[in-house]
């Protein structure tokens, strides 16, 4: 459940409602979000063995409940943005696996038609602003989304996410002056997953507690447990309500792990194996939900079909990801810069 | 039929490895995540975990085994009642594909596939329909200049003034941020009387942060609003030039198309007076380098206002270099309410048949006056006025040249990879055959500009340097 970190300058925040924060319909939903991205993540890891996915690819197994838990807590027109481990996030929007896939290995039918690849992906549609691949840049960005909301004075909110690594930033602290200043409706979201590639949260960064990063400017924050589907919507809830509001920004530091390495070819030899085993065993956000859901009176036969059906869709975005043709040879020019009749 | 596990390429280079450690053993059931083998590649000892459920049947590469080709079967699972995998199926070609894979038992064509996906489907076509033009941007139309009809006098500051002013009453999602730009009236008085007319939403008073304040207004653009930002001077864009090359600059080509940054950023540019090294560098070739931005560079106030207005008018990022010392000059400029100057348009300002000199900002000041000096011991000199840096009108150079025969360039940047090095090359591709000297570029001098009043003098062009460059290539 959500701990509260009251900022020193915030105000209390309206403590959280005493009914359960998802409906049954909403847990499975989550359930079937999170296990969409697992299935389709191990799946990336595969093709990536076997070389049809070149590069960097850094995969989201184990973050599940961070972006599916706060999706729920959007409207149209509302905005998301993140780093490079960005696949997750572009699913939960609801960007669909095949053109995520074929993206993943560099085919037309990617959703840059394969001139992005894993880390620059965008869909206009689903609200979804990249997929970028410095470290960082994304937050300034997506304070400019949320100004974009600020100067069209519409109730849109943007969801910026970031790296507890990336939480060490200049434009970071540029960034949250400025939309405290003038009030922009930004969430700040930072995926606290331990480790900045191998380096240990401990070991980069002096602040012990990073909800209270942004109390110098009277930013609210709070920690969540990003491994529970439900703290994350709760705590998005009253993020986004305090954003529409136009109360300015607001952060939350999602307490989350990432099992895989930090990329493909990370060994990761910073950590045990039984740490990382011990988080899987204990607080997995799908493992967690299931036995929920179970508890709740769904039947292993339910659970069987969401399965059954992720699979499929994750073995169908495979498939099309390796029949989508490359991009002719022609893409190599087209897209540099917007040329408009005069 | 069972699902044979691969040996994983873990690396981008991985080829081969070692299978140094087996954790699963034959008839071990296995669930996806599952940590199954250890495999050695040339960087680390790496982890393979278990895609696909179901029991180990058979190992088929013991462990210790040293070079094992990646996709080489390692192991079978049988099915555990799942689908096999097709990624995964056995005798699948998995090698990576130089042609477009054939669809696999696919009822569909690829092309039906490929047209299925809408959203990103429709994205390809646009692209392919405008990449043409991006091609074609480098090459000039030779399209006289227009006559735009009276003209009234008008300083370089005002006509940046007036350009901001009618693009902002003629579209709302244009706006001015900066440091000083609404309450101060602009650090160089540019956004003068901007805050009174356009009020505090669109004429934005940003604290000393450009790192933070250039991405904010690139969120903002990708998201369809048309920034202005003004650094104080180009000096401080160093400290948001990720923002303006990785993310501005990028963004359109890495989206497929999908998401263009209509945004401007403007400034002065180069060296003032006396402010030594780290205020005074001409940024034209830094920017000039980037696919994806457009950089245009303003002598005249007629220049100033018809390039500002077609920066903010496009819908890419464009860079607009001012200089400081030219803000109080006075020039005549059309009084036309649609008068704009096409990016990417160079414009004779003198014409002569001896030599060509290119120059653009401030340096096209020198070239007029040393045309003039020139013109008293005989030399006509042709002066085009760049206007545009990137796209270059290569064309209208070409032509000159092709007529004078002899090329000069003049700008205040360093000589290293500067714009008249472009220039000359541009040349050298286009007339080499028409080129009767060697081209010759006047430029700052190699070395941090300095702030002692006569080395500042020696470290930037002066008219004596320009026309001793013009004697050369004409052999006087």
């Amino acid at each position: 459940m959500a701990q509260a970190a009251e900022t020193a300058g915030a105000k209390r925040r309206p403590r959280a409602a005493k009914e359960a924060p998802m409906t049954r319909e909403q847990l499975q939903q989550a359930y079937r979000d999170m296990l969409l991205i697992r299935r389709f993540e191990e799946k990336a890891g595969q093709l990536y063995g076997m070389g049809l996915i070149g590069g960097f690819c850094h995969l989201y197994i184990g973050q599940e409940a961070v972006v599916v838990g706060m999706q729920m807590c959007l409207e149209p027109g509302d905005q998301v943005i993140t780093s490079y481990r960005d696949h997750g996030h572009m699913l939960a929007t609801g960007m669909e696996a095949r053109g995520v896939m074929a993206e993943l290995t560099g085919r037309i039918g990617g959703y840059s038609k394969g001139k992005g690849g894993s880390m620059h992906m965008f869909s206009r549609e689903k609200g979804f602003f990249g997929g970028h691949g410095i470290v960082g840049a994304q937050v300034s960005l997506g304070t400019g989304l949320a100004f974009s909301n600020w100067y069209r004075e519409n109730r849109n909110v943007c969801l910026t996410y970031f790296g507890e690594g990336a939480s060490n930033q200049g434009q970071v602290y540029e960034s949250f002056n400025l939309a405290a200043l003038m009030k922009l409706p930004c969430i700040y979201i930072i995926e606290n997953n331990k480790y900045g590639m191998g380096t240990s949260v401990e070991r980069a960064s002096a602040s012990r507690d990073l909800s209270k990063n942004g109390s110098p400017w009277g930013i609210p924050g709070e920690q969540v447990n990003g491994m529970d589907v439900m703290a994350v919507k709760e705590a998005g809830e009253r993020a986004t309500a305090h954003c529409r509001e136009g109360k300015g920004p607001y952060l939350l530091e999602m307490k989350t792990y990432r099992y895989r390495g930090h990329s493909m070819s990370d060994p990761a030899k910073y950590r045990t194996r039984e740490e990382v085993q011990k988080m899987r065993e204990q607080s997995d956000p799908i493992e967690t939900a299931r036995k929920l859901l179970l508890e709740q009176g769904a039947s292993e036969a339910e659970l069987k079909k969401i399965d059954d059906e992720v699979k499929a869709i994750v073995q169908d975005s495979a498939d099309f990801a390796q029949e989508s043709p490359e991009p002719p040879e022609s893409e190599l020019w087209t897209d540099v810069l917007i040329e408009e009749a005069r | 039929m069972g699902v044979q596990i691969l040996m994983p390429a873990l690396s981008p280079t991985m080829t081969e490895g070692k299978l140094s450690r087996w954790l699963k053993k034959e008839g071990d059931e296995v669930r996806s995540g599952d940590v199954i083998a250890e495999i050695e590649t040339d960087k680390a000892t790496m982890e393979v975990e278990a895609v696909d459920e179901g029991t180990i049947t058979r190992i088929l590469v013991p462990e210790g085994t040293e070079g094992v080709s990646v996709n080489s079967p390692i192991a079978e699972l049988d099915g555990g009642g799942e689908a096999a995998s097709k990624g995964a199926a056995p005798g699948q070609d998995t090698a990576m594909p130089q042609q477009p894979a054939p669809p696999a038992a696919a009822s569909q064509s690829v092309g039906q596939i490929a047209k299925q996906a809408e959203d990103y489907g429709a994205v390809a076509q646009r692209g392919a329909e405008r990449g043409e033009g991006a091609a074609k941007a480098g090459e000039a139309a030779a399209a006289p200049e227009k006559d735009w009809g009276p003209t009234k006098p008008m300083t370089v500051r005002e006509a940046l003034r007036d350009a901001m002013a009618a693009e902002m009453r003629a579209d709302d999602k244009v706006f001015l941020m900066g440091e000083e730009v609404a309450q101060y009236q602009g650090a160089y008085k540019i956004s003068q009387g901007l805050l009174d007319e356009f009020g505090a939403r669109r004429v934005i008073d940003t604290p000393i942060t450009e790192h933070g304040f250039t991405g904010m207004a690139v969120g903002a653009a990708m998201n369809g609003l048309k920034p202005i930002v003004e650094f104080m001077t180009f000096n401080f864009s160093m400290q948001a030039i990720d923002q303006i090359i990785n993310s501005a600059a990028k963004t359109l080509y890495m989206s497929g198309g999908q998401l263009g940054c209509p945004i401007v950023f403007r400034g002065p540019n180069g060296a003032a007076a006396r402010v030594a090294a780290q205020h005074s560098q001409c940024y034209a070739s830094w920017y000039a380098h980037v696919p994806g931005l457009k950089v245009v560079a303003p002598w005249s106030a007629a220049d100033a206002k018809g390039l500002l207005r077609a920066a903010i008018r496009d819908p890419n990022p464009v860079i607009v270099l001012e200089n400081e010392i030219l803000y109080g000059h006075t020039f005549e400029c059309p009084t036309a309410e649609d008068f704009i100057v096409p990016i990417g348009k160079a414009k004779i300002e003198r014409a002569g048949k001896d030599v060509t000199i290119v120059a653009y900002s401030i340096a096209v000041t020198w070239a007029m006056q040393a045309a003039e000096e020139l013109a008293k011991q005989g030399i006509e000199a042709e002066v085009i006025n760049l206007r545009s840096i990137r796209p270059l009108d290569a064309g209208t150079i070409a032509n000159s040249v092709k007529k004078t025969n002899r090329l000069v360039t003049v700008e205040e940047g360093w000589p290293y990879a500067n714009i008249g090095t472009e220039v000359a090359m541009q040349v050298i591709e286009a007339a080499f055959d028409w080129l009767d000297a060697p081209p010759v570029r006047v430029c700052g001098k190699d070395v941090p500009m300095p702030y002692a009043a006569n080395l500042e003098k020696l470290a930037l062009p002066t008219q004596p340097e320009i026309i001793e460059a013009v004697k050369r290539v004409t052999y006087k």
